[in-house]
C-alpha cells in the first residue's frame, strides 16, 4: 500500500509541475463559469432553479471534456514511461506491475477529482453569491453531478491505460484514445438515434435499448445526471424518457464501476504480460 | 561457492532474432564483470533477463538465489540497475526524484542526500533535472542504482557521454562498491577503459559468447603481438637496427623510430637485446595488445570457424 502511494503521490506531483492540474481545473473553471452566466438567462422565464439549469448544462458539457482531459492524462501512462526507459528502471525496484498501475491510477484520479471539484465548486459560489434561495434538491444533484463526473473520469482514466498498455508507441496510444472519445462521446449516440429512427420500435424493445445505454459510459453518465430528479428531468426535456427508460441511479452508478473495473482488469493484464 | 548471478544456456529469441543464445557465466560476490560486444551484440537483453522484465526462451537465468521473473519481488531492493537511456522526468529535481526511489526501495529518505553527496550532486539537488548536463542525469542514475548498498548492480552502458574525469570517478565509485562485496556487471562498446577496471570480461558476439576470461587470460589465449617501440637520437635507426641484429618484422618508422610487434615468445628475447648495456635508443614504449584487438581477434576466430 506504501508502494501504490508512493507511486501516487509522485504521479501528481508530476501532474502539478507540468500544469495538467492548472491546465484542468482552469479549463473546467472556465467552462463552468461560463455556463454560470449565461444560464442564468433563462433561468427566470422557465421557473427552473438556477442551479439545476447548470447542472443540465454543466452534465452536457462534462460528456465532452471530462472523458478528453481523462483520455489526455492516461494514454501515455504506460506506453511513454516505456518510451521513456523509466518503466524498465521502475521495475527493477521491489514494484509490482499492478501496484505501478493502481498507483498511476489513483493518482491521475486524485488529479482529475481535484479539477472537477474546483471547477465545479467555483461556479456553485458564483451562484451562491449571486443568486438567492437554491432549494436543498438542486445541492443534491450537483453533488451527484461533480461525484459522477469524477467516476466518468475514472472510467477514461481506465480505458486509456488498457489502451497504453496495448499500444506500441505513443503514437499509436493517442491515435486510439482519441478514436475511443469520438466513439463514446459522438458517434455511439448518432448510431443509437439512427438505428431508433429506422427501427420505428419494431425490433429494438425498451430493454435492449437500456442495455445499449449501460453500454457506453457516457450515456450511463447522462442519464444519471439529467433525469436524476423530476425538477431537473423536467427541465432537461428528458421527463418522457424517464419514464421509459427503466434505469435505476443505482444501476447506472454500477454500469459506470463496471466501466473502470473492467478496463482497469484488462489493462493489468496486458501490462504484466508486456515484455520490455 | 554461491554466486549473486548464475546463467545457464540462457536463450531468447525475438521473432527469428536469436538475441542471445545459449549463454552461460556466474558472477561472484565482488566481481566486476565486463559485457562487451556491437551494438546488438545482447548485451541489454542479457541484462533484462537478469532483471526478470524478459523471460529466457531455454535455459535459466538465477539472481540472488532465484528467478528473477518469477520469484519475490524483495530482492530487488538489493539489486541496482542503470538503463542504457535514463531519461527521469524533467520537470523534477534531482532531489525529489532520487528521494522517490529511495522510498520505493524502503529507504529512509536521508540516504538520497547522501547520495547526492557522494556521486557531487549535492549542489544541483534542487534544480530541475532538465537543466542537467548529460553528465550530471548520468549520476543521478548511477546515485539511484546504488541505493540501499546492492549485492548486484547490473549497469547498461554506464560511461557513454560522460567526459574522462566522470568516467575515472565512475569506476572509481565502482571499486568501492567491489570492495563492499558488490558484484558488478557493466555493458560496454568503449573497451579501452576497461582496462584495469574490470576483473572479467565477457565478450558477446551475436547473442553468443566467445570469450570469457581476464583481460591477461584473454591475451594469452588470443597470443597477440606486443608492439615495442624504440626511440634513438636523431638519425640513429639504421644503427639502432644493427645493433638488434635486424630481427625479422622489425619496422623503421623514419629516422629515429623503430618497431616491432612481438609474439608473446619472442618479446623477453627482444627486450633482452635492446637493455644490454650501451644500447643505443633513448627511449622505449611497449603497447600490449589492448581490447580492441582483442575483441577484432575473437570476432575474426567466429567468423573463420
Amino acid at each position: 500500500m506504501k508502494t501504490i502511494l508512493l507511486l501516487s503521490a509522485k504521479e501528481v506531483r508530476e501532474g502539478l509541475r507540468n500544469r495538467w492540474v492548472i491546465a484542468a481545473t482552469g479549463l473546467l473553471a472556465a467552462l463552468a463559469l461560463t455556463l454560470v452566466f449565461l444560464g442564468s438567462a433563462p433561468a427566470g422565464t422557465v421557473g427552473a432553479s438556477a442551479l439545476d439549469v447548470v447542472v443540465i448544462s454543466l452534465a452536457s458539457l462534462t460528456i465532452f471534456v471530462v472523458p478528453l482531459i481523462a483520455l489526455l492524462i492516461s494514454h501515455d501512462a504506460i506506453v511513454g514511461e516505456i518510451e521513456r526507459g523509466t518503466m524498465t528502471l521502475l521495475l527493477s525496484y521491489p514494484v509490482r506491475r499492478r501496484q505501478v498501475l493502481l498507483g498511476k491510477f489513483l493518482g491521475h484520479l486524485a488529479i482529475l477529482a481535484f479539477a472537477t471539484c474546483v471547477g465545479y465548486g467555483l461556479a456553485a459560489l458564483a451562484l451562491v453569491a449571486t443568486d438567492m434561495g437554491i432549494g436543498g434538491q438542486s445541492w443534491t444533484a450537483f453533488a451527484m453531478m461533480t461525484a459522477s463526473s469524477v467516476l466518468l473520469g475514472a472510467v477514461f482514466v481506465a480505458i486509456g491505460y488498457l489502451v497504453s498498455a496495448l499500444a506500441r508507441d505513443r503514437g499509436t496510444a493517442a491515435g486510439i484514445a482519441i478514436g475511443i472519445w469520438l466513439v463514446f462521446v459522438v458517434i455511439y449516440d448518432m448510431a443509437l438515434l439512427g438505428i431508433l429512427v429506422a427501427d420505428q420500435g419494431h425490433h429494438v424493445s425498451g430493454g435492449a435499448l437500456n442495455a445499449l445505454l449501460l453500454f457506453n459510459p457516457t450515456d450511463a453518465y447522462r442519464i444519471l445526471n439529467l433525469s436524476g430528479s423530476t425538477e431537473i428531468a423536467a427541465a432537461s426535456g428528458m421527463a418522457g424518457s424517464v419514464q421509459s427508460v427503466a434505469l435505476a441511479p443505482a444501476a447506472l452508478i454500477a454500469a459506470l464501476v463496471a466501466w473502470v473495473a473492467g478496463p482497469m482488469a484488462l489493462a493489468a493484464l496486458a501490462f504484466s504480460r508486456r515484455e520490455l | 561457492m554461491s554466486f549473486n548471478i548464475e546463467l545457464d544456456a540462457v536463450a531468447r529469441q525475438y521473432g527469428s532474432v536469436r538475441a542471445v543464445d545459449g549463454v552461460s557465466f556466474a558472477a561472484a560476490a565482488g566481481e566486476v564483470i565486463a559485457l562487451v560486444g556491437h551494438n546488438g551484440a545482447g548485451k541489454t537483453t542479457l541484462i533484462k533477463l537478469m532483471l526478470g522484465l524478459a523471460r529466457p526462451t531455454s535455459g535459466s537465468v538465477c539472481v540472488l538465489g532465484q528467478d528473477p521473473a518469477a520469484g519475490d519481488v524483495t530482492v530487488r531492493r538489493r539489486l541496482g540497475y542503470l538503463p542504457e537511456n535514463v531519461s527521469f522526468n524533467p520537470a523534477l529535481t534531482g532531489r525529489e526524484t532520487l528521494r522517490f526511489y529511495v522510498q520505493l526501495k524502503g529507504g529512509p529518505p536521508k540516504e538520497a542526500e547522501a547520495l547526492l553527496q557522494r556521486i557531487g550532486l549535492a549542489h544541483a539537488a534542487d534544480r530541475r533535472i532538465g537543466t542537467y548536463s548529460k553528465g550530471m542525469r548520468q549520476r543521478l542514475g548511477l546515485a539511484q542504482a546504488m541505493i540501499g548498498s546492492p549485492a548486484v548492480l547490473l549497469l547498461d552502458e554506464p560511461t557513454t557521454g560522460l567526459d574522462p574525469e566522470l568516467r575515472q570517478q565512475f569506476y572509481g565509485i565502482v571499486r568501492e562498491m567491489q570492495a563492499a562485496g558488490t558484484t558488478v556487471l557493466l555493458s560496454s562498446h568503449a573497451l579501452n577503459e576497461l582496462e584495469g577496471n574490470a576483473g572479467r570480461v565477457v565478450i558477446l558476439n551475436e547473442g553468443r559468447k566467445i570469450a570469457d576470461g581476464s583481460l591477461d587470460e584473454l591475451r594469452r589465449i588470443a597470443r597477440l603481438p606486443t608492439r615495442i617501440r624504440l626511440t634513438a637520437a636523431e638519425g640513429g635507426a639504421r644503427r639502432l637496427r644493427e645493433w638488434m641484429g635486424e630481427p625479422k618484422g622489425l619496422r623503421q618508422i623514419n629516422g629515429h623510430i623503430v618497431e616491432i610487434d612481438a609474439s608473446p615468445e619472442d618479446k623477453a628475447a627482444f627486450l633482452r637485446r635492446a637493455a644490454g648495456e650501451g644500447a643505443p635508443f633513448e627511449d622505449l614504449d611497449m603497447v600490449p595488445p589492448g581490447l580492441d584487438e582483442l575483441y577484432a581477434h575473437f570476432l575474426a576466430g567466429r567468423a573463420s570457424k
